[in-house]
C-alpha cells in the first residue's frame, strides 16, 4: 500500500502524537499518572517516526532500511546508557543528551541549506521531479526561501550553543571541568561580539544564502555555548541544565519552521516552555534573577560578610544514636553531599529503623537541592524512601519549631541563615530551609569547609547545632546498629 | 588556708555545707578542711566518711572557728556566732543582709568579711554558686511529694478494672525556678498541670515543661522580668484583681495548688484568699512555699500542716530543702564549693578576694570592717531585655477589598498591554510574511501556551523525569533528519547530495540514542517513586 497516495495519512498522525506527547508532559502531575505518561510519549515518538518513514515520497526503500537501522543502533546505544546511570549521576546524563539534541538541530539545518542551495540550482525540469525535502524546497517562493534562512540559521544558532554549553555542563557535572565559574579575558564582551558577529552573518546570509556565513555563525554560536557555561558555576548548575533543556526545545522548534513541519514545531515549543518555565522555578527557590544566572559569575558580594560568632561543636556516632533514640519527630535535609557520598540507601535504612520506632521521620527538600531540579526526590526514591514522606520547603518550612532533630545530610547553602540574617550574604534573600529552628540539628559533614557557593555557613555555630563529621554513608552505617 | 564547715544550731536544719565529695574539690584548689564532729550526720554523712575524705574532724564548734581562715555554713549566723568571728576571718552561708541588719554590725565590728549565698546575682557565670536557685528547686520538688503524700489519690489517670480514676489537676502559682521543678514534678507524675506567672515571657518556659499557662486577659503592659534581675515586681491593684479574679474560676476544679509567690525583699503576696480555700473540694491539698514570708494563702500557718473546715489541707512548712538534706547539702556544698573556686583564683590555696569582680562583689556583703551592701548594679546586664513583639497592622475589610481592587486593576492593566504589544507585533509580522509561514507560527504560539498550562502542574518532585521525558522527546528532531535523508534522490539512492545522507544519517542515530535513552531512564526513575 502507498500511504503517499493518502496524503493526509501522515499529518493525522502527527495531529495523534502531538496529544500523546501533551498528555505525556501532563501526566507528570503526579507519581502514579506519571507512569502511564511515559508510555503516551512512547507511543507519541513510535507513531511520529513510523509515519515519517510511510510519508516519504518514492522513498529509496534502502533510506528507510538504513534509518531503521540507524535508529536501532543507537537505541541499543541509549538503552545501554540508560541501563547503566547510577541515579546520582542523572545530571550528567541528561546533559550529555542535550548535545546530542543540539548537534542533530546543527547539522539538519546544515542539510536545509546544502538542499535549498542545490535545489536553486536546477532547472525547472529536474525541479519537477524531486522528492521528499527537496520537493517542499522546491516548491517555496523567494520571500518563504528567505524566511527558511532566516529560520534555518536560527535553528542552527540555537542549536550549535545548545551543543557546546551542554558538553560543558557535562563534564561540570561529571567533575571533568573545573565546577567553577570561569570566564576568558574580556568576559561578556566576547560573548556579545560573538553574538554580533552572529547577528552580521544573519543579514549577510539573508542577502546572499552564502554557506560560509552559515558556518562562520556556526563557529561563534559554539564559542558562546561554551564560554557562556564556563562562566556559570556552583549552585547555579541546575538552572544551567533546565536552561539547556529550554535550548534543545526551541532549537527543534526553529528546525520544524525550516521544514515547514507541525509535529517538530509543536514538540519544540513544549520542550522550550517546559525548560524555560523549570529554570523559571529554580532561579526563583534561589532568589536569583535568570539575567544573573546567565551572567554568571556565583559569589559576587556587596559588603563585608557578617561576623560569625560561636564555635562548631562536634558529636561522636553514640552521641548522635541517643539524640536519635530520644527524638519523636525527625526531619532529613539531603542535598548534594547525599548523592556523592551515595548515601542514600544508608538513609533509607535510617529512616525504616526510626519509623519502625514510631518516630515521625520526614524529608525536607529544598527545590534547588542536588545539582538537577527534583535529583534527591529521585535518589530517595530509588532508596526505596516513600515519597509521600518527602515534602518540599514551603510544605514543611513552618514545622521546624516542632522538631525535635534536624538531620543535614551533605547540604550546605540551602541551610544557609545566612541568608535570612546577613543582607551582605551572596544569597540574602534566597528562601532557606530553616532547620535551626529545630530542637537539635545534626550536621553530616565530611570537614570544615564551607559549602558549594563557597560561603560560610553559619548554621553550623549555632547553639543546637552538633556537627557529625566524616563521610556520609560510613557515618550512617556506623550509626544504623546503635539506633535500637 | 583552712576551710571549716560548722554544725547547724537552728534547730530541725538537717544540711550541712561540706559534703566529703565538696571536701575532697576544695582540697585540691589548695586549702585544707575541717569540720565540727557530728555536723553532716542528719545530713547522712558520718564523721567516718569526713575522715576519710582527708577533712580534719574537731570536736566542737569553737575548735572550728579557732583553726579555720573561712568558715561555711548554710544557715545565716546566729548573733552568737557572728560574735566568734576574728579579725580578717570570712564567713559564707545565707545571710539575708536587708532582715539582718544587725549581724551586719557584729560582723563589721569583728573586722570580719561575710559572703552571703543570697545576694549571689543572677549572670550566667554566677549560675553554677546560684544555692537559691538549688534550693528552691528542692523545695519545688519536694511541695510536690508533700502534696502528693496529703492527697489521697493518685495523680495520674487511669482505667482500670476496679474503675476510672481522674487525673489530679495541679496548679502552681508562680513560675520561679521552685514553681518550674514543681511544674516538671507534677507533669511527670501525670498530673494535668497549670501554672501562673506575672511574668508572660516564662510562658514558653512553662508550655516547655509540658504544662499549660494560665493566660490573664489584661491589657496592662507586661512586666519585664529582666529590669528586675528575673524577679517578679509588685503588680498594679488592678491587675491583682484580674487575677484574683482568674483564680476564683480555677480553684473549685484544682485538686492541688503550690503557691511559691514571692517578690524580693517584701512580704508574700496574699494570692490564695480564704474564699478560694472554701471553694476547694474537700481532700485538696495547699503547699505554701512563701510560707516563711508570710505565705501566699490567707490561711497558711508557717512550719505547720492545717486542715482547713472543709477539709483542704494546707501545708505551711518552711524547711523543705532541710527535708531533703542529702540532696540539699549535695547541691549546696557544690554551690559552696564553686565560691571558693572563684575566690581561689590561681587554685593555690591563697584566696584573693578579688572585689572587681561582678558575682564576688555581690556576694559580699562585710568586708575589712566595712559594710558592703548593697552593691552597686553589675557592669554586665543580667539578662537580654524583651524585644517588643512587632505588631502587624490589621487591615481592616474596607483596605482589604481596597487593595484587592487595585490589585486586580494592575493585573488588568499589565496582562492587557502585554496582549495589545503581542498582538501587534504579530499583525506586523503577518504584513509581510507569507501565509504558509504564519500558519506554522500559529501553531507554534499556541503549542508555547500549551506547554505553559500543562508543565506548571508539573509535581515538583517530579522535576527530574520531566527533564529526562522533555530530552527524550526534543529527539523528534528525528523527523527532519527522516525527510532529509532520501531527500531529492528520486529513484536513483545515489542522486542526492552525499554530504545530506551523512549529516542526516548521523543525525537519526544522535536521535535514535536519545529517544532510547530518555524514556528508558524515565520509566525507571519513575518506577522507584513508591508509597509507604
Amino acid at each position: 500500500m502507498d500511504f503517499t497516495m493518502h496524503l493526509g495519512f501522515t499529518p493525522a498522525a502527527y495531529v495523534v502524537a502531538a496529544v500523546l506527547f501533551i498528555l505525556s508532559l501532563g501526566g507528570l502531575s503526579g507519581q502514579e499518572s506519571a507512569k502511564r505518561a511515559v508510555w503516551y510519549g512512547i507511543g507519541g515518538m513510535a507513531l511520529a517516526v513510523v509515519a515519517t518513514l510511510l510519508g516519504q515520497s518514492g522513498s529509496g526503500t534502502l533510506f528507510t532500511v538504513l534509518s531503521v537501522a540507524l535508529v536501532a543502533a543507537g537505541g541499543v546505544l541509549g538503552a545501554i546508557a540508560a541501563r547503566r546511570v547510577q541515579m546520582t549521576e542523572m545530571p550528567q546524563l541528561v546533559a550529555a543528551m542535550h548535545s546530542l539534541v543540539g548537534l542533530a538541530a546543527v547539522f539538519i539545518g546544515f542539510n536545509a541549506d546544502i538542499e535549498a542551495a542545490r535545489v536553486a540550482g536546477m532547472e525547472e525540469a529536474a525541479r519537477a521531479a524531486l522528492t521528499g525535502f527537496a520537493a517542499i524546497l522546491a516548491e517555496k517562493s523567494p520571500v518563504e526561501l528567505t524566511i527558511l534562512r532566516v529560520e534555518t540559521f536560527l535553528g542552527v544558532f540555537i542549536g550549535a550553543v545548545t551543543f557546546t554549553g551542554s558538553v560543558i555542563a557535562y563534564g561540570k557535572l561529571a567533575g571533568k571541568v573545573d565546577g567553577k565559574a570561569k570566564k576568558l579575558p574580556g568576559g561578556h564582551i566576547l560573548n556579545a561580539s560573538a553574538a554580533l558577529i552572529s547577528l552580521v552573518l544573519l543579514v549577510v546570509y539573508i542577502m546572499t544564502g552564502s554557506s560560509l556565513a552559515l558556518i562562520g555563525m556556526t563557529l561563534a554560536a559554539l564559542f558562546i555555548g561554551y564560554h557562556l557555561i564556563m562562566g556559570i558555576g556552583g549552585a547555579d548548575m541546575p538552572v544551567v541544565v533546565s536552561m539547556l533543556n529550554s535550548y534543545s526545545g526551541w532549537a527543534a522548534a526553529a528546525i520544524g519552521f525550516s521544514l515547514s513541519n507541525d509535529l517538530l514545531i509543536v514538540v519544540g515549543a513544549l520542550v522550550g516552555s517546559s525548560g524555560a518555565i523549570l529554570s523559571y522555578i529554580m532561579c526563583k527557590a534561589m532568589n536569583r534573577s535568570f539575567v544573573s544566572v546567565i551572567l554568571g559569575g556565583f559569589g559576587g558580594q556587596s559588603g563585608p560578610a557578617m561576623e560569625i560568632t560561636g564555635e562548631m561543636v562536634s558529636i561522636d556516632t553514640e552521641g548522635v544514636a541517643s539524640v536519635l533514640n530520644d527524638a519523636d519527630s525527625v526531619i532529613i535535609i539531603p542535598g548534594y553531599g547525599m548523592a556523592v557520598a551515595q548515601a542514600q540507601q544508608a538513609v533509607s535504612e535510617l529512616t525504616r529503623k526510626l519509623r519502625a520506632k514510631g518516630k515521625t521521620v520526614r524529608f525536607a527538600i529544598h527545590p534547588v537541592a542536588g545539582r538537577l531540579p527534583g535529583h534527591m526526590n529521585v535518589l530517595l526514591a530509588e532508596a526505596k524512601v516513600p515519597y509521600d514522606i518527602v515534602l518540599e520547603m514551603d510544605e514543611i518550612n513552618e514545622d521546624f519549631p516542632n522538631t525535635d532533630v534536624a538531620i543535614v545530610i551533605g547540604s550546605n547553602d540551602i541551610v544557609n541563615p545566612a541568608a535570612q540574617e546577613d543582607p551582605n550574604s551572596p544569597i540574602a534573600g534566597m528562601p532557606v530551609l530553616e532547620c535551626w529552628k529545630a530542637k537539635t540539628v545534626i550536621v553530616l559533614k565530611r570537614g570544615q569547609g564551607t559549602g558549594y557557593s563557597g560561603i560560610e555557613n553559619p548554621l553550623f555555630y549555632k547553639e543546637n547545632t552538633r556537627m557529625y563529621y566524616g563521610d556520609a554513608k560510613k557515618s550512617l552505617d556506623a550509626l544504623l546498629p546503635l539506633i535500637a | 588556708m583552712k576551710i571549716g564547715a560548722l554544725a547547724e544550731v537552728f534547730p530541725g536544719e538537717n544540711r550541712v555545707a561540706m559534703t566529703p565529695d565538696s571536701a575532697l574539690a576544695i582540697q585540691k584548689l589548695g586549702h585544707e578542711c575541717v569540720i565540727q564532729s557530728g555536723a553532716g550526720v542528719k545530713a547522712g554523712f558520718s564523721d567516718a566518711l569526713y575522715a576519710k575524705a582527708g577533712v580534719g574532724v574537731l570536736p566542737d564548734a569553737a575548735a572550728v572557728a579557732a583553726a579555720a581562715d573561712v568558715l561555711v555554713k548554710v544557715r545565716g549566723p546566729e548573733t552568737s556566732e557572728a560574735g566568734a568571728l576574728r579579725q580578717g576571718q570570712t564567713l559564707i552561708s545565707f545571710f539575708w543582709p536587708a532582715q539582718n541588719p544587725d549581724l551586719l554590725e557584729i560582723v563589721k565590728a569583728r573586722g570580719a568579711t561575710a559572703v552571703a549565698m543570697d545576694m549571689v546575682p543572677r549572670i550566667s557565670r554566677a549560675q553554677k554558686m546560684d544555692a537559691l536557685s538549688s534550693m528552691a528547686n528542692i523545695a519545688g520538688y519536694r511541695a510536690v511529694i508533700e502534696a502528693g503524700s496529703n492527697f489521697g489519690r493518685f495523680f495520674t489517670g487511669q482505667v482500670t478494672a476496679a474503675g476510672k480514676v481522674p487525673p489530679a489537676k495541679v496548679l502552681i502559682v508562680g513560675a520561679g525556678v521552685a514553681g518550674l521543678a514543681a511544674t516538671g514534678t507534677s507533669v511527670s507524675l501525670g498530673a494535668i498541670v497549670y501554672a501562673f506567672d506575672v511574668r508572660p515571657e516564662v510562658a514558653e518556659q512553662i508550655e516547655s515543661m509540658g504544662a499549660s499557662f494560665v493566660f490573664l486577659d489584661f491589657a496592662e503592659k507586661a512586666q519585664d522580668g529582666a529590669a528586675t534581675g528575673g524577679y517578679a515586681a509588685p503588680s498594679s491593684p488592678e491587675f491583682r484583681e484580674a487575677q484574683l479574679k482568674k483564680f476564683r474560676e480555677l480553684a473549685p476544679d484544682m485538686d492541688i495548688v503550690i503557691t511559691t509567690a514571692l517578690i524580693p525583699g517584701r512580704p508574700a503576696p496574699k494570692l490564695w484568699t480564704a474564699d478560694m480555700v472554701a471553694m476547694m473540694k474537700p481532700g485538696s491539698v495547699i503547699v505554701d512555699l512563701a510560707a516563711e514570708r508570710g505565705g501566699n494563702c490567707d490561711l497558711t500557718v508557717p512550719d505547720q500542716k492545717i486542715v482547713s473546715d472543709n477539709g483542704v489541707t494546707i501545708v505551711g512548712y518552711t524547711d523543705f530543702p532541710s527535708r531533703m538534706a542529702a540532696q540539699a547539702s549535695t547541691l549546696y556544698s557544690t554551690n559552696i564549693r564553686h565560691m571558693l573556686t572563684d575566690l581561689t583564683p590561681k587554685k593555690d590555696g591563697v584566696i584573693v578576694h578579688n572585689m572587681e569582680d561582678d558575682v564576688i562583689r555581690g556576694a559580699t556583703v562585710a568586708k575589712d570592717g566595712a559594710i558592703t551592701w548593697p552593691p552597686p548594679p553589675p557592669k554586665i546586664a543580667a539578662i537580654a531585655a524583651q524585644k517588643p513583639k512587632e505588631k502587624v497592622k490589621e487591615l481592616t475589610s474596607d483596605e482589604k477589598r481596597a487593595n484587592e481592587v487595585a490589585a486586580f486593576k494592575a493585573q488588568t492593566r499589565t496582562q492587557v498591554t502585554l496582549l495589545v504589544v503581542a498582538g501587534a507585533l504579530m499583525l506586523s509580522a503577518g504584513w509581510f510574511a507569507p501565509p504558509a509561514f504564519m500558519s506554522h507560527f500559529i501553531v507554534f504560539v499556541l503549542s508555547v501556551y500549551v506547554g505553559f498550562s500543562v508543565i506548571w502542574n508539573v509535581s515538583h518532585s517530579l522535576h527530574t523525569p520531566l527533564m529526562a521525558v522533555t530530552n527524550a522527546i526534543s529527539s523528534i528532531i528525528i523527523l527532519g533528519a527522516l525527510m532529509q535523508i532520501g531527500s531529492g534522490a528520486g529513484s536513483n539512492p545515489w542522486n542526492g547530495s552525499v554530504i545530506v545522507v551523512v549529516l542526516a544519517a548521523a543525525s537519526v542515530f544522535m536521535a535514535g540514542i536519545n529517544i532510547f535513552g530518555g524514556f528508558m531512564v524515565t520509566r525507571r526513575m519513575l518506577a522507584m517513586f513508591q508509597k509507604s
